[in-house]
């Protein structure tokens, strides 16, 4: 049973890590919601992602944005980064495919190239 | 659209998109009666009434990404589909209110799916905004609020990934009546 006492020793543990800053963080994932994304399954992706980030650190900060324009290609992850500024777009993105973005791209530097909308569109 | 959530998360990033600083969700279930009841409110930037008479007609959107808003008409098409009722009430710079009403055991009626996870996922993105989720099930009264969780939080972001996985839970439950 949870009670909002359980908040407050969440609290406390929460400001005892030591976190890196969300400016200072490498990359930004952001999940397409507007009804075509969700409608195609972006929920599950951003519910696995906000697990992953749970278990483990990652130097990305995940965020929503409406539709992009490519309802076609929904779940969409587009993963922005902040450091050479340039934006890999992931497409029918699944809560599997999801986790290993976080896992290859956002922790190892390596693009899932067979998953982006390139591989698609060619 | 699989469940009641999906329908409800529509009208709520709609009041998320019109910068609302209050949004309140309240769905209300009377078994007895058999009804169900869903209301969203924000102050947001609110619509014109020429706009709003048109806005259950997908070709009405103010999106540039595409020619169709499909949030409202899903919502609309599901209360023509179950005999029930959709009524939206607007005012420009006031904000809008939403209201459905639907027969509770119509066998058209989704299941209500995960509204703690639907809170999740609104809170995630929008940490500044205060949400507010009223539900209640016959004898069950269910109140979340996410100014009272920030001043338990005192300082703590709401939407650190470890917080919103226990406010989902947190929600689920309470909407079952366990935390009562
Ligand atoms: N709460 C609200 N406050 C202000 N304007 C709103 C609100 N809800 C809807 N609107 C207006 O009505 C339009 C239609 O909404 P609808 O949800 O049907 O489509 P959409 O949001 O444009 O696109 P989609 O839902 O498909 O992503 C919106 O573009 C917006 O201009
Ligand atoms: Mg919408």
């Amino acid at each position: 049973m949870k009670s909002l006492e359980d908040l407050k020793k969440m609290r406390e543990k929460a400001l005892k890590k030591v976190e890196m800053r969300d400016v200072d963080k490498k990359y930004r994932v952001v999940v397409g919601m507007a009804t075509c994304g969700i409608a195609a399954g972006a929920r599950p992706v951003l519910n696995a992602l906000i697990e992953e980030i749970s278990r483990n650190e990652y130097p990305c900060v995940v965020t929503q944005t409406g539709c992009i324009g490519l309802c076609a290609y929904e779940p969409i992850v587009e993963v922005f980064n902040q450091e050479d500024h340039t934006k890999t777009t992931y497409v029918h993105v699944t809560p599997e495919k999801a986790i290993s973005i976080l896992q290859n791209h956002i922790l190892k530097d390596r693009i899932i190239t067979e998953l982006t909308i390139d591989n698609y569109q060619k | 659209m699989e469940d009641l959530a999906m329908y409800i998360i529509e009208i709520l990033m709609n009041s998320i998109h019109a910068s609302s600083h209050n949004i309140i969700c309240n769905i209300e279930i009377d078994t007895h009666e058999d009804l169900l009841t869903i209301i969203v409110e924000d102050d947001g930037k609110g619509m014109e009434e020429q706009f709003l008479n048109n806005i259950t007609n997908p070709f009405v959107t103010t999106r540039k990404t595409r020619k169709i808003g499909l949030g409202v008409s899903f919502l609309q098409s599901l209360c023509d589909q179950c005999n029930g009722k959709l009524v939206i009430k607007s005012r420009p710079n006031i904000g809008t209110i939403t209201i459905a009403t639907l027969p509770y055991s119509h066998w058209d009626i989704p299941p209500l799916g995960n509204i703690g996870e639907m809170m999740m996922l609104c809170i995630q993105a929008n940490p500044d905004i205060e949400f507010m989720l009223y539900f209640k099930k016959d004898n069950i009264n269910f109140l979340f609020d996410t100014k009272e969780i920030k001043k338990i939080l005192d300082g703590v972001k709401i939407n650190e990934p470890d917080i919103l996985l226990w406010l989902k839970d947190y929600i689920n439950q309470g909407i079952k009546g366990e935390n009562q």
